[in-house]
């Protein structure tokens, strides 16, 4: 049951809600569920409440392991035409 | 969308996807259990399994709350808007799962039971206060990601004095469910279960973090992986996964490091062990009754609990006997083993668990993935 | 003494007003409802003959020319909602089932079942509404008809509309003609109307900029006819159920497969984005001003192209082809870069919590 979504909190509101964009679509959400919620913070979102963030500097660290097989194999690609140019 | 885009890219996926074919040895084959609905989901609709090589194997795991939901439950949903006049409040997935005497929510809503969906729990507890003459009650399915959406609505209701509002506790308990598919005397009868490690729920893992998992892995010797929800998540945590076998190591790894952490949402956590605790023992759907997986509302917040407020037994209903959901729950059959899959059972008419969510391996395979024996011929010969 | 004014009735009230069953009655009530609200709306020779039915010379029909009827009921809830309401759509979903078959819409009725303590001034937005969009598409309503039901036995109003048209000698569009490599083309961007619908919704209220695409798509389907006669075999426009649903419809009647390519489905980020947030998928969802074309191979470049001259046709894209598939699967080559079948809509598309 993980339907959750990463979206922007853009607007603080009373009784622990926010406003959160996603896309240009916006809902009003919970913010109950975690701890000192701020504006342009990354929630996610699943029933109508945030349950926890995304942390922006792990989220760069994924996509650049993603990115490093890319690089791994494009280096490794490199080494093989390599080797068959050399005489 | 930033944090969806990124993780989607298809030429990632197939680097990803390369590196599969390269490290995955030829000689052996890896079973995986993707125990997340939400995982299953993903897999179908980007086509996963047509990136991985053919000795890597996704096998469906019973996360998904609906399709492990028992009969009898939903007949006690049922009974409270047609016998007990109560409001009844659902998330939309249960609204076609059938029950008992050929009724399902929705054809109990056409009979005149007032049952209506929410997208939250916070929306029940708003239709409460806005019909104080009438019972309403929330029909609270799901695992640990929507527990603590729930035991916020109780607390609420409960410093607000609501006196018409009560929860059917149906929240069940994830590290239980993959215990139990290891150990279960059932495997027994079924057979020994070919599972080589879990990709870890993504969500489940915000609320509880990744500690759970650490003995699991070790007690039974496979790892885990927790991976986020979009298909380039699932892909690297296979891969992970592929490099754990091979070099022998059982461990708990985090993909999902964006948004899990080992302690997970405390806040969350400590809100829903002041709401409920846990039940001896609950059935699921599927895997028969299964120790310490599911919770109830504490005593304290007796007034809450609809079990307790409407004095309602729990009847066991049996499933179809030619339904297969058990084995397939156990990863030791395939959906398209079952003798019913596709003629009698279909999304339309869902006989077992499987079935009934478009999440269930069945109901999985039936929408994305039963096309694809079939070579496409696009021009006329 | 001055004189009593003969026959002098009240204006309606359409500050304030509200139907009663006196207006379904027949009586004057009943003639003063249609003399303020829809005569004075529709306004044409045949309503003013003020007749039972519209009587009318049947239109040139030169020999292998047919005629065309179609006929929708309309319950969407609510009412009004971004980009339209109950009776601009009426029109355009009629205007639109004769087009289909490549007609050339002519005219159209209109019946109303009105609920008891329906606001007048609704009534009266919802009918010029209707008429505006009667009048802009050049199809006007000949003929209606009035009823009205006790409190709570409606949902404010039902339109029912039927449309009769003609398709030209020579022009032969139906869901079974599609053949072995065939051309899908579809005329824009998907999801729109049901988007806007739902955010409407009590129990899902979201902020949007997302508004119905509803509009009447006559002209769009006579330029492309124009484009290449006799290329264009198969037209639908995917409401309810969506772009899904239509094209497995028109795969099990013309006994194909399809293969669609996702990344070329063009689909507004805000729709994804409210797609993802309900859980939901825009391939199912109601489309109110688009349409689906499957046009013989060596015809598609000349159709897209008059697509996108159009107002209503400036996203056209080609997503797929029609294969051969014995089992009429709709498949789809995701943007991942695998496979997937697009499958029938398995009762009504609910909100995805799992």
């Amino acid at each position: 049951m993980c339907l959750a979504i990463p979206a922007r909190l853009v607007e603080l509101l009373p009784g622990e809600q926010a406003i959160v964009n996603l896309g240009g679509i916006r809902k009003t959400v919970s913010v109950a569920l975690i701890d000192a919620p701020q504006v342009d913070d990354y929630v996610i979102v699943h029933v109508g409440h945030a349950i926890g963030k995304i942390d922006p500097e792990e989220a760069a660290r994924t996509l650049a392991l993603f990115g490093e097989l890319a690089q791994a194999q494009a280096d490794a690609d490199a080494l093989s035409t390599a080797a068959k140019d050399t005489p | 969308m930033k944090y969806i885009d990124e993780f989607r890219d298809g030429d990632i996926a197939r680097k990803i996807a390369d590196r599969l074919a390269q490290e995955a040895r030829p000689e052996r084959a890896y079973s995986f259990m993707e125990f997340c609905g939400g995982h299953t989901h993903a897999i179908s609709r980007y086509g996963i399994a047509d990136l991985l090589p053919a000795n890597v194997r996704m096998v469906h795991g019973p996360g998904c709350p609906v399709c492990v939901l028992p009969i009898g439950r939903i007949d006690m949903a049922i009974a409270l808007a047609l016998e007990h006049g109560a409001i009844v409040c659902t998330y939309g997935d249960t609204l076609r799962v059938p029950a008992s005497g050929g009724l399902s929510l929705i054809k109990a809503k056409a009979r005149g039971g007032d049952i209506r969906m929410v997208y939250s729990a916070a929306d029940a507890l708003e239709i409460a206060r806005q019909n104080p003459a009438r019972e309403v009650v929330f029909f609270a399915i799901g695992f640990e990601t929507t527990t603590p959406p729930t035991a916020l609505a109780v607390r609420d209701a409960h410093r607000a004095g609501l006196a018409n509002f009560s929860v059917l506790c149906c929240h069940v308990l994830t590290p239980a469910a993959i215990t139990h598919i290891l150990e279960s005397p059932e495997v027994r009868q079924y057979g020994t279960v070919p599972l080589d490690g879990f990709v870890g729920p993504a969500h489940v893992s915000i609320v509880i973090g990744f500690a759970p998992y650490v003995q699991f892995a070790i007690d039974y010797q496979k790892p885990v992986v927790i991976a986020g929800f979009e298909p380039l998540d699932v892909m690297q945590a296979i891969l992970m996964l592929v490099r754990q076998i091979n070099e022998g190591r059982a461990e708990v790894e985090n993909e999902f490091s964006r948004a899990v952490t080992r302690e997970g949402n405390r806040n969350a956590q400590a809100l829903v062990a002041e709401i409920f605790e846990r039940r001896e023992t609950f059935e699921w759907r599927g895997l028969g009754e299964v120790a310490s997986s599911a919770l109830k509302i504490r005593p304290a917040y007796a007034p809450f609990d609809a079990e307790r407020r409407f004095n309602l037994a729990y009847r066991p209903v049996a499933d179809n006997k030619a339904c297969e959901c058990g084995a397939i729950l156990r990863g030791v059959k395939k959906p398209t083993d079952c003798k019913i899959f596709g003629t009698v059972c279909t999304p339309e008419n869902p006989v077992g668990s499987c079935m009934v969510s478009s999440e269930g391996a069945c109901a999985a395979h039936y929408s994305y993935g039963r096309f694809r024996d079939i070579p496409v011929v696009v021009e006329a010969a | 003494m001055k004189p009593v004014k003969k026959d002098y009735i009240r204006p309606l009230d359409f500050k304030h007003g509200r139907i009663d069953m006196g207006h379904g009655a027949g009586g004057r009530s009943s003639a003063q409802l249609i003399e303020e609200v829809f005569l004075a709306a529709f306004d044409n020779d045949c309503l003013r003959q003020g007749n039972d039915g519209a009587v009318f010379a049947p239109p040139p029909l030169p020999p292998g020319a047919r005629l065309v009827m179609a006929t929708d009921g309309h319950v969407v809830s609510p009412l009004f909602f971004p980009g339209g309401d109950v009776g601009c759509l009426s029109v355009h979903g009629t205007v639109n089932d004769v087009a289909m078959s490549g007609a050339t819409p002519l005219y159209l009725t209109a019946s109303f079942i009105l609920e008891e303590g329906f606001a007048l001034a609704d009534l009266k937005r919802i009918v010029d509404s209707m008429a505006q969009a009667a009048r802009e598409a050049g199809v006007p309503v000949i003929t209606g008809d009035t009823k009205v039901v006790e409190r709570g036995k409606g949902d404010g109003v039902f339109i029912s509309t039927t449309g009769l048209g003609v398709v030209a000698p020579g022009v032969d569009i139906a869901g079974s003609n599609a053949r072995l490599g065939d051309v899908i083309l579809l005329s824009g961007t998907i999801g729109e109307h049901g988007v806007a619908v739902l955010s409407q919704r009590e129990s899902l209220e979201f902020e949007t900029t997302i508004e119905s695409d509803t509009a009447a798509l006559h002209t769009l389907v006579a330029a492309m006819l124009q484009a290449a006669p006799g290329g264009v075999r198969v037209l639908r426009d995917p409401t309810r159920g969506g772009l899904a649903t239509t094209l497995n419809e028109i795969a099990r009647q013309s006994r194909a497969g399809m293969l669609l390519d996702e990344a070329a489905i063009p689909v507004l980020p805000q729709v994804d984005a409210a797609c993802e947030l309900l859980g939901l998928d825009p391939l199912y969802i109601a489309n109110e001003g688009k349409l689906i074309a499957v046009c013989a191979p060596e015809a598609a470049e000349a159709v897209l192209a008059a697509m996108r001259d159009h107002p209503l046709g400036q996203a056209a894209a080609r997503i797929g082809v029609v294969t051969e598939d014995a089992h009429h699967f709709v498949q789809m080559t995701t943007r991942f870069g695998g496979r997937r079948v697009v499958d029938w809509l398995s009762g009504e598309q609910l909100p995805r919590i799992c």
